[in-house]
């Protein structure tokens, strides 16, 4: 039986998702063929290296991974919070969890001063969703609820996992720039000559240049997958609650105040920022530059699509 | 839930289940000489309400049809209620001995909202029961899971556990129950309990 749906969804941004994975895939390939390549040609030596930096990254991440949500409560400073602490948070967290059929995740709040609110957790069911105490202060209800909706659309995307795993490469990356850094450094200061030693020099230099370029790329597409994915966790929260404007009206609050706090206070939060609500550090500077390099789209665009959500909805027929 | 959609960040709307509320009757029979338990003949659906014109133009077919309906037999006319967490409530009351009747309400609320593309709204249903004790118990419909679940609310939000595992008891043939005793949620000051 095929059943009638208003929820189609957004082509145009899956494939620009797929085609920015794809990417991430494309550079993973090229920098493992250019490290043999590299490797093959001169030094047995390089793929040791490589080898340690891939388990040190992948060690990294899949830590990174199994205590995301214990790390990320202990950095924002939240506390888990029973039905009878916070009923009211329980309660909309109990109905959008009956209404997207997912596990309740288990619920925190941080006495932060700025509004804002992150899910994390490695899979559905250790879920932790946490929002601070100023979220809850200046948000209505239904802006709440959007929010809320927000976060648990980033469970049911597992973006904890995906991002963990587009991050690996930019992991690997920056640890072979340091080894090779330092293995500059600690050749060079050797100095005992030899045609050997000279050879490994230049090795090492190539390996620097390939893991900055690689960590640049992959930088990039891993700030534009998370502006992806936040579009996506808007879209799925706002046909959720059936309410796009309430969420529109929840970030332009939360966007505004937090615009307006010094980032000074904010430095703390800033590890945590690919999973939050809305970006803790507000960049200066061009306008276009910034938006290349920032977790989360800009409001106006999270806004627009938020518009397109909106007249879907209240489409006539169907 | 596929895996490629989640990977695309496309997570669609969950479609309810509607089919096992029609278990209900039946299971009302045992309930009543098993435990004690009367349906109050009152029953509500419970939908988060779309933003917009073509939901509003919905809600008030559905609306009428029920009134119609139960003008006919005069019966009462369906409630509308909003809780405070946003969400709607239809009540529809009939007698205590017509389950029924209100099941086939209740359906009917489900299927206009289904067929218009809205059935991923539809939260719960919830149909009311007593006892001599007057003791308030409430079966509720899940319908995205598809599964009942029984909620026993006691002065001041407390809820009788004793009594609702003991209802499970009761009925857990009868009914495909929610094994996931998590997703047991409350709804507090539920219109027709």
């Amino acid at each position: 039986m095929a059943t009638r749906t208003r929820y189609a969804p957004d082509r145009g941004l899956t494939v620009r998702m797929t085609a920015t994975m794809f990417l991430l895939g494309l550079v993973f390939v090229a920098f493992i063929a250019a490290i043999i390549g590299i490797g093959g040609a001169t030094h047995a030596s390089t793929a040791v290296i490589v080898l340690f930096a891939v388990v040190l990254g992948g060690g990294a991440a899949i830590g990174s991974l199994f205590y995301s949500d214990k790390i990320a409560l202990r950095t924002a400073g939240a506390v888990e919070v029973s039905p009878q602490q916070a009923p009211r948070l329980h309660g909309i967290v109990d109905r959008l969890c009956a209404l997207a059929d997912m596990p309740k995740p288990r619920i925190a709040i941080a006495n932060s001063p700025m509004p804002n609110a992150f899910a994390t957790g490695r899979n559905a069911d250790k879920a932790v969703l946490c929002v601070t105490r100023s979220l809850m202060d200046r948000l209505n209800d239904d802006e709440l609820e959007g929010v809320i909706a927000h976060e648990m659309s980033h469970v049911a995307h597992k973006d904890v996992q995906v991002m963990t795993i587009a991050s690996f490469l930019a992991i690997v990356a920056a640890v072979l720039i340091r080894i090779s850094f330092y293995g500059e450094l600690f050749g060079g200061g050797r100095g005992r000559g030899g045609n050997n030693n000279q050879n490994a020099a230049i090795i090492l230099l190539a390996l620097m240049a390939l893991s900055i370029v690689v960590y640049a790329i992959s930088f990039l597409l891993i700030r534009l997958l998370s502006r992806y994915r936040e579009l996506s966790a808007d879209r799925s929260g706002a046909l959720l609650t059936g309410q796009p404007s309430a969420l529109k009206s929840a970030l332009q609050k939360v966007s505004g105040d937090i615009a307006k706090i010094p980032t000074r206070d904010l430095r703390t939060a800033e590890p945590l920022n690919a999973f939050f609500f809305a970006p803790a550090m507000s960049l200066r500077g061009g306008k276009s530059l910034s938006s290349i390099f920032s977790t989360h789209p800009s409001l106006e665009r999270r806004l627009a699509e938020l518009d397109k959500v909106q007249r879907q909805l209240s489409q006539q027929g169907r | 839930m596929g895996f490629l959609d989640a990977l695309l960040g496309r997570t669609k709307p969950v479609q309810p289940k509607l089919d096992d509320l029609f278990a209900l009757p039946s299971a009302a029979i045992t309930l009543e000489a098993g435990a004690g338990f009367k349906p109050t003949g009152s029953g509500s659906v419970c939908f988060r309400p779309v933003e917009g014109r073509s939901f509003a133009d919905v809600q008030k077919d559905v609306q009428e049809l029920l009134d119609v309906s139960s003008g006919q037999e005069g019966g009462l006319p369906v409630e509308v209620s909003k809780d405070s967490f946003g969400f709607t409530w239809l009540v529809s009351s009939h007698l205590s001995d017509e389950l029924d009747a209100l099941v086939t309400d209740l359906h009917a609320v489900n299927s206009s909202l289904v067929d218009n593309g809205f059935g991923p709204q539809l939260l719960c249903t919830l149909v009311a029961f007593r006892d001599d004790q007057e003791r308030r118990l409430a079966l509720v419909y899940l319908y995205k899971r598809g599964t009942f679940y029984p909620f026993a609310p006691l002065d001041g939000e407390r809820r009788d556990n004793a009594l609702e595992l003991q209802v499970k008891g009761v009925i857990g043939d009868d009914l495909k129950f929610e094994p996931d005793l998590a997703r047991w949620f409350p709804v507090w000051g539920a219109p027709g309990l």
